[in-house]
């Protein structure tokens, strides 16, 4: 060689010779890597009896299987929500009755040093209430769902999940992963798509993260299993109750995955082409599940974590229904103003104007829709004294007009439209793009109404109503 | 990728495949004295902290988990960038006792990248119930690297651990890294490229790893040997 090399020089050489190698360089290289680690192992590790690992293999040949896979999932869904159901009724009852009651008796001591009626109602009847609510509705089911589920995450069954899942994936032109990534989004939106950050290839990361919002979170849940109990627990006797409430939470959680997987299809098939890429999932050992550690993680990181975002959150919504009820123009407070306003287009969903006011104003966290929905309500009379979930049906059937249908056009409405503001602002962030995040954000939405619309005329058409 | 040294005698990063019982060695090595924080520009969640051994200061950098550093992931980036650019003075690499064939592959290829690798072969109480024995010095032997087995739950080992990256980084242990076993046109290539790459850079400690990184159109191994960056890494410490 003539002369020292200049960095250009090995970079051209290496250009050429990368051509003449061809373009499985990189699978020669794994296959290089796999074959040493695999020769090294078998040198130096000696297996004398591997009883674990056969009863992991006989478990896994049923919890994988074609047949039994799914089934099993869905069973294991329908425990975890009849527990749920079944436990958070009394509790939400005792909590409701207490914190109202601590509610009458910080305003009456309000009224008795004299102070003025707003500042009572404002503090009281507005900011108080708010947080009462979403204590009372969303920490009890929340207290006993978050170990359930921690337990399963625990003992490894997640990665059986994609396993099961990734046919349907693989059908959807999307990565067989997303499934993780999806029953992360059970916990948070946010952190699912976080998680999507496991799937290498772009395009399929993408559909994991516009995908995600379609799985109720933690903050749904509660939602869901408030409706699914008022709604469908009344309707059939009450032995079944429970059994009819969590199957039908259990049904909108179908409808969500359905719902993932029927927008990747259409994602990789139009805007996203390609082809799903394959990869190796490693289905780890079962492990005993750690009680202190499920206690820890589904208490402090999630239930209070979710409780404690849904009561910052809270607080200012019920402030502001408040205010929206004590501002009176003419005869009218703007709360029936505003829900007048949004009423025929809300009853075009199934909804009402209530429930769309509602939504417009728990936009930064979602979670606290119901708890809105009932302030507003509620709110403007200060007159109702509701103790429980027993009595939540008293008031949004009897008195307010609400049909199965209504709580079935909320349940989807809940389970599809935008993604709370943490989750959009995560999308941003990982995506890096405007329109990407756009995207994410208003195309759950469209579904959403488009869904509500359709079950709503359908529902109206066949029932007669 | 840089850190900031001022304080700190010696920087080791802690790299392995996700479930290994990483977190739980940085956490019994670094006990409270951790701090978390992003990894530059990225949402990748970065921990570090430090360890006292024989009246010298540590500072751990656990990488992000990964079961290779082949990919574009992100993770996989972040852990082969720091390894290459963050110039550690030595790596951690923690394996799962139970399962060493996949485990090795990070290994294998830590190894191939720097010389200064311990091995902490871990989860070895899992291993003994469930009746899998691992030869250590034999396996030694083959990495050409130092193997310790742990059970950092259970802080079994660890003294021994931090005894061999201390040996490590003082210069006391000779490494011998093992090397893909490359054959075929690719070996030629090899044999074309290596000579230039190492008569740019005289005393870079891989250029064999450089040279595969080159052929496999790494892009930011591209950038560091145009910019020069390539060579510091020979450089410095050594």
């Amino acid at each position: 060689m003539a002369g020292p090399a200049e960095p250009r020089d090995v970079l051209s050489k290496a250009d050429l010779l990368q051509r003449r190698l061809g373009a499985d360089l990189r699978d020669r290289m794994v296959d290089s890597i796999y074959t040493d680690a695999g020769d090294l192992s078998r040198r130096f590790v000696t297996v004398s009896r591997d009883r674990r690992t056969d009863y992991d293999r006989a478990l896994d040949r049923i919890i994988t299987s074609r047949i039994f896979g799914l089934p099993l999932m869905f069973l294991g869904l329908v425990a975890v929500f009849w527990i749920t159901v079944a436990g958070a009724n009394v509790p939400s009852s005792m909590l409701a009755n207490a914190l109202f009651w601590v509610e009458e008796l910080g305003a009456s001591l309000f009224d008795a040093i004299g102070m003025p009626w707003w500042l009572t109602g404002f503090i009281w009847h507005g900011t108080f209430k708010g947080l009462a609510w979403v204590i009372a509705v969303m920490l009890p089911p929340m207290a006993i769902f978050f170990p359930l589920f921690t337990f399963f995450e625990d003992l490894g069954y997640l990665p059986r999940v994609a396993f099961n899942m990734d046919r349907f994936f693989k059908w959807a032109g999307a990565h067989g992963k997303q499934a993780l990534s999806m029953s992360m989004g059970f916990g948070c939106n946010a952190a699912g798509i976080i998680a999507t950050r496991i799937i290498d290839s772009p395009r399929e990361r993408l559909i994991a993260i516009l995908t995600n919002n379609f799985v109720p979170c933690n903050g749904r849940f509660p939602t869901l299993i408030m409706l699914a109990t008022i709604f469908v627990g009344t309707a059939v006797p009450p032995a079944l109750a429970s059994f009819a409430a969590a199957g039908t939470v259990v049904m909108v959680v179908v409808v969500g995955v359905v719902m993932t997987l029927l927008v990747s299809a259409f994602l990789s098939r139009t805007v996203l082409k390609g082809e799903a890429s394959s990869f190796t999932l490693e289905l780890p050992p079962y492990r005993r599940p750690n009680f202190g550690r499920i206690l820890y993680t589904s208490m402090i990181d999630r239930t209070l974590f979710v409780l404690k975002r849904a009561i910052y959150m809270a607080a200012p919504a019920g402030a502001l229904i408040w205010l929206l009820s004590a501002i009176h123009i003419g005869d009218q407070n703007l709360t029936t103003i505003l829900s007048t306003a949004f009423d025929s287009f809300g009853q075009a969903l199934g909804l009402d104007g209530v429930i769309i006011l509602a939504y417009i104003i728990a936009i930064p966290a979602n979670e606290i829709v119901v708890p809105t929905i009932l302030m507003a309500y509620t709110g403007a009379t200060q007159m109702v004294d509701i103790t429980g979930l027993g009595e939540l049906h008293g008031i949004l059937a009897g008195e307010q007009g609400w049909t199965l249908l209504t709580a079935v056009s909320l349940m989807l409405f809940s389970l599809l439209h935008n993604p709370c503001s943490t989750t959009i602002m995560t999308t941003w962030k990982e995506t890096g793009s405007r329109k990407w995040t756009t995207v994410g954000a208003l195309m759950p939405l469209a579904i959403a109404f488009a869904v509500c619309f359709l079950v709503a005329n359908l529902w109206r058409l066949f029932a007669g109503v | 990728m840089t850190l900031d040294r001022t304080g700190i005698d010696h920087v080791v990063a802690l790299a392995g495949n996700p479930n290994t019982g990483k977190s739980t060695v940085f956490n019994a090595l670094t006990g409270l004295r951790q701090h978390t924080g992003n990894w530059p520009g990225k949402t990748v969640t970065r921990a570090e902290g430090d360890y006292l051994h024989e009246g010298l200061r540590y500072r751990l950098i656990d990488l992000p988990g990964t079961y290779s550093l082949l990919s574009a992931s992100v993770d996989e980036e972040i852990a082969r960038d720091f390894i290459l650019f963050g110039r550690p003075d030595c790596t951690i690499v923690v394996v799962d006792a139970t399962s060493l064939e996949r485990n090795l592959n990070l290994a294998l290829q830590v190894i191939e990248i720097t010389d200064r690798v311990v091995v902490c072969l871990n989860l070895m109480d899992e291993a003994g119930r469930r009746g899998i024995a691992v030869d250590h010095e034999g396996l030694a032997a083959e990495l050409g690297v130092p193997v310790v087995p742990t059970t950092a739950r259970y802080g079994k080992g660890l003294d021994h651990l931090t005894a061999e990256v201390s040996r490590m980084v003082s210069g006391e242990t000779v490494t011998t890294p093992r090397q893909l076993k490359i054959t075929g046109d690719l070996s030629e290539a090899l044999d074309e490229l290596v000579p230039m790459i190492e008569d740019l850079h005289h005393d870079l400690p891989n250029a064999r790893w450089v040279a595969l990184r080159l052929l496999d159109g790494d892009y930011a191994v591209r950038q560091a040997l145009l910019d020069g960056s390539i060579g510091e890494l020979a450089g410095g410490d050594r």
